[in-house]
């Protein structure tokens, strides 16, 4: 066996699918409980992954040590989830199972997601409910007190659980909840407006990590047994997507120059309801919950150029597409089939708005079924939302929308247990690559987060303390010592950046590109158009940008400039990992390979792999390691949602 | 749509680190449009002051859609400005009119120190919350989610109060700067749901106590939080809380923790 194979082990256990999980959990070792405290845990964000696991591990014992960059772990971006959480409790009695939402998940996730963890996410997402009713989260009720569901693109059948439009937000403040309490009982230390700048590695293992207080600048290193990273997703790197201002890639970056490989980075979901862009020089979009699209009917004129108010376009001038081309499914169509849709009709000239890059979503017929009283009930929020943003009623004027980017599937590679090819890192959520595949359902980020946190991280990680001695490496570490230095160069060099413009400048441009080539579609002639343009950003961000104040005080300029230099980086190898993949496959649609009706088109012959990406150094081309996927249960066929 | 831009004169606290004396400084911004949001007015300021060379207005925000509550500033005297149930970074310019003087300030209050400009310290936030803003329940332990229905009311009830975004325009808004309505949100989620009920006088019990020992004023009934609330969370919250409170005096013997 070759050390490139060996690195790339998913460790998929042994058995049937139902039973992997099972058997693993007994046979993976146990730290005993006068033991636990022994062992010390880094946990770098705490969003619902972070804050449930660094909650769960304090409650067994394990010292703690949770970071954030943000003033409150209650600010985490997961709070910003608007639809829901999926979980397969049939409280409908309409057909769910565990093995419906595996099948639904591995399907959405265009066969490219690994087949036994999706599995595992199917069978604890029931437990997740349980433990956050048990918490107070407050999920809607019906008359007789029993738990409300609704449902969501590509599923049949209603086995999504949410708290109005603040679904993300309830299941954050139950696990920050939780987490609190374990700070109190000083089994978490937590560590607020604090960015992790690297990984420290010594033979091999993750250590620690080298942070930056970001109120007084100071370098810093922090040491454990185990470093577990949930620091989310990188959809800021197209500059304009759903995504806080401060998501950022810079811990997982980090983590990947220090080997951690990156995984099917140029997979990012394009979400198909979003506050169209406007005129003046946005700083972000914002989403329209998908929940949406369970009542509005999505359409254009079928005339191209046709440039009268909705209201004037009469029945018959209108295409409502969704439903015509995917009859089965209709507007519940997955989200990169809705994306690219939008898309095709905008490109056809028959996009609405005053860019014409929109289009309708439309509540008139569901206000004539039902009410508005009741349309009110369950999306009041958003409706308002959008009309402070847009200043136009929806109740009365159909919402205007366009895909923008919301996630990204891509991120660093674990295998089955969530631990990265550096034993010791261990990578949740978001920033993992794991259970999405090439496309995310909705209602599954909050599933995967949260099952990640409370149900798997706790079991796999013991699996990996008891095999180590505790506390090899300290603070005091001539390796600890040396990460303490090189960070602190790189801040230097960043705040000794003089030119004349913000980053902000070259953020933008970055994202730009990645929009225009590493979008929605794309070809190879335009990804290496981008392969081209991206480094040349690069040298201009590192001769032109300015940051002023110094690296020993709050300094936001100095901060972004540190992650949007990641995010740099970042771009060239999406770019790079979009070009190797010549098929289109959920969220990646590569012009060249679709069917005559446009659709997606697979290439499972060649590209049934996790591709995996090795840093080999600055100005190096990165090394390609490939995960095969096996497809015992499900077999790969066309996804139709017609 | 129409796109009218304005110019505005505003006035911003500048202060370079905690312990600095900070002042309000005047700045002229040209070309805002009115589609603009308020915060990224302020972004327009920025991108103006980092090319002139001089170091930009430190401000905190995050999700830009009003749900993570890490925004907030006195606008003219009001926490988030003047438009009702909204926080900051849903405030549009359109509110507003060419030729407008605006008054920018951090939330000002003893348990909320400034770190710089616009930004404040509001960790005693999550202290009130670690003092009892959590149902004790261990991962795993919860029985079936169905095994204990609860009112739909009852459910709506806990949501309104779980709605609360810890964002701090209460606290900034009352003159006593009293954090009540805050943790009056937390303690009566609970209070509503069957889950919340075993530790209910403990909770009001510590929380209050933690409150009033981490700096913040008493509640004198002025509902000022209530109409800063970019939530509209209720002040019932606090009547509920302070009968809690009154109980737990009466019976609880010992205040665990």
């Amino acid at each position: 066996m070759t050390p490139q194979e060996k690195t790339l082990q998913s460790n998929i256990p042994e058995g049937a699918i139902h039973e992997k999980w099972d058997k693993h959990r007994f046979n993976m070792k146990l730290v005993n409980p006068a033991n636990k405290r022994k062992y010390s845990v880094i946990i770098v964000g705490t969003g619902l992954a972070g804050a449930s696991a660094a909650a769960s591990m304090g409650e067994l014992g394990y010292r703690v040590k949770a970071f954030t960059l943000l003033d409150s772990p209650r600010r985490a971006h997961s709070i910003a989830a608007q639809g829901g959480i999926n979980a397969a409790k049939n409280y409908q009695n309409d057909g769910d199972s565990i093995y419906r939402l595996f099948y639904d998940t591995v399907k959405g996730g265009d066969f490219r997601a690994r087949e036994a963890n999706v599995y595992r996410l199917a069978q604890v997402s029931n437990e997740i409910i349980d433990q956050c009713v048990a918490q107070g989260v407050p999920f809607a009720r019906e008359y007789g007190g029993y738990l409300g569901n609704r449902s969501f693109g590509g599923a049949q059948v209603s086995r999504t659980f949410y708290a109005r439009g603040q679904t993300g937000q309830q299941l954050l403040l139950g696990a920050y909840s939780a987490l609190m309490r374990q700070v109190a009982a000083k089994t978490v230390e937590m560590h607020p407006r604090t960015e992790m700048l690297d990984v420290i590695v010594e033979d091999g293992v993750a250590r620690g990590i080298i942070t930056r207080n970001l109120v007084t600048g100071e370098i810093e290193a922090h040491t454990a047994d185990a470093v577990v990273l949930a620091t989310g997703g990188y959809a800021r790197l197209w500059y304009l997507s759903t995504n806080a201002m401060g998501c950022n890639v810079t811990a997982a970056w980090r983590a990947h120059r220090k080997g951690a490989f990156f995984a099917n980075p140029c997979m990012a979901q394009i979400h198909p309801t979003c506050i169209p862009v406007g005129l003046h020089k946005q700083s972000k979009l914002t989403l329209m919950s998908e929940s949406l699209r369970n009542d509005g009917r999505v359409w254009v004129p079928k005339k191209e150029g046709d440039k009268r108010p909705a209201n004037q376009i009469p029945e018959d001038e209108r295409d409502y597409y969704l439903e015509r081309r995917y009859p089965a499914f209709g507007n519940l169509v997955p989200r990169d089939v809705a994306s690219r849709a939008a898309q095709v009709v905008c490109n056809e000239g028959r996009g609405v708005g005053e860019t014409g890059q929109a289009v309708y979503l439309d509540f008139a017929e569901a206000i004539g079924r039902v009410g508005k009283a009741t349309i009110t009930a369950k999306y009041g929020n958003l409706f308002d939302m959008y009309q402070r943003i847009t200043d136009e009623d929806p109740y009365t004027v159909p919402m205007r929308i366009f895909p923008a980017l919301h996630y990204t599937m891509g991120g660093l590679w674990v295998d089955y247990n969530l631990m990265s090819n550096l034993p010791g890192l261990f990578v949740l959520g978001e920033a993992n690559f794991s259970d999405h595949g090439a496309n995310r359902l909705g209602a599954s980020a909050l599933m995967q987060g949260l099952a990640d946190g409370y149900f798997v991280i706790p079991y796999t990680i013991a699996g990996y303390l008891a095999g180590v001695k505790p506390g090899q490496v300290g603070p005091d570490a001539a390796v600890s010592k040396e990460g303490i230095k090189t960070s602190e160069a790189h801040f230097k060099t960043l705040v000794e950046m003089n030119g004349k413009a913000p980053v902000d400048d070259f953020h933008r441009e970055l994202g730009q590109v990645m929009w225009d080539h590493c979008g929605m579609a794309r070809n190879a002639e335009g990804l290496k158009k981008a392969k081209e343009m991206i480094p040349e950003i690069r040298e201009r961000f590192w001769k032109e940008s300015r940051v002023l104040g110094n690296g020993r005080e709050f300094n936001q300029a100095l901060e972004y400039a540190g992650r949007v230099a990641d995010f740099m980086e970042l771009g060239e190898l999406a770019v790079d990992d979009a070009l190797n993949r010549t098929e289109s496959c959920g969220c990646h649609f590569r012009e060249e390979s679709q069917t005559e009706e446009g659709e997606a088109k697979r290439d499972d012959e060649n590209f049934t792999y996790v591709a995996a990406w090795e840093w080999k150094g600055e100005g190096k081309p990165w090394e390609l390691h490939k995960e095969q996927l096996d497809f015992e249960e499900v077999k790969p066929s066309t996804r139709s949602y017609k | 749509m129409s796109d009218q831009k304005m110019n505005l004169t505003l006035k911003i606290w500048r202060q370079s680190g905690p312990t600095a004396k900070g002042a309000l400084k005047t700045y002229e911004l040209k070309g805002v449009s009115e589609h603009q949001s308020f915060l990224e007015m302020i972004d327009q300021l920025n991108d103006e002051l980092v090319r002139k060379g001089e170091e930009q207005v430190a401000f905190e925000s995050d999700c830009r859609e009003g749900i993570c509550g890490a925004c907030g500033c006195m606008v003219n005297g009001q926490a988030h400005g003047p438009d009702k149930g909204i926080t900051l970074c849903q405030l549009h310019m359109r509110t507003f009119s060419d030729g407008d003087t605006i008054v920018i300030e951090p939330f000002r209050a003893k348990a909320f120190p400034v770190i710089r400009d616009l930004v404040v310290d509001r960790r005693a936030l999550d202290r009130i919350m670690m003092a009892g803003g959590y149902v004790t329940v261990r991962t795993g332990q919860a029985p079936d989610a169905h095994a204990v229905p609860i009112p739909q009311e009852k459910a709506e009830k806990a949501m309104d109060a779980a709605a609360c975004i810890g964002c701090g325009a209460c606290v900034a808004s009352c003159k006593n700067a009293s954090a009540m309505l805050f943790l009056s949100a937390k303690a009566s989620q609970y209070a509503h749901l069957p889950q919340g009920q075993p530790e209910r006088k403990d909770r009001a019990m510590r929380m209050i106590m933690t409150h009033d020992l981490l700096g913040f004023g008493n509640c004198t009934n002025e509902s000022e939080c209530q109409s800063a609330c970019p939530k509209e969370i209720s002040v019932k919250n606090i009547s509920l809380l302070n009968r809690d409170y009154a109980r737990a005096t009466v019976t609880l013997e010992n205040v665990s923790g």
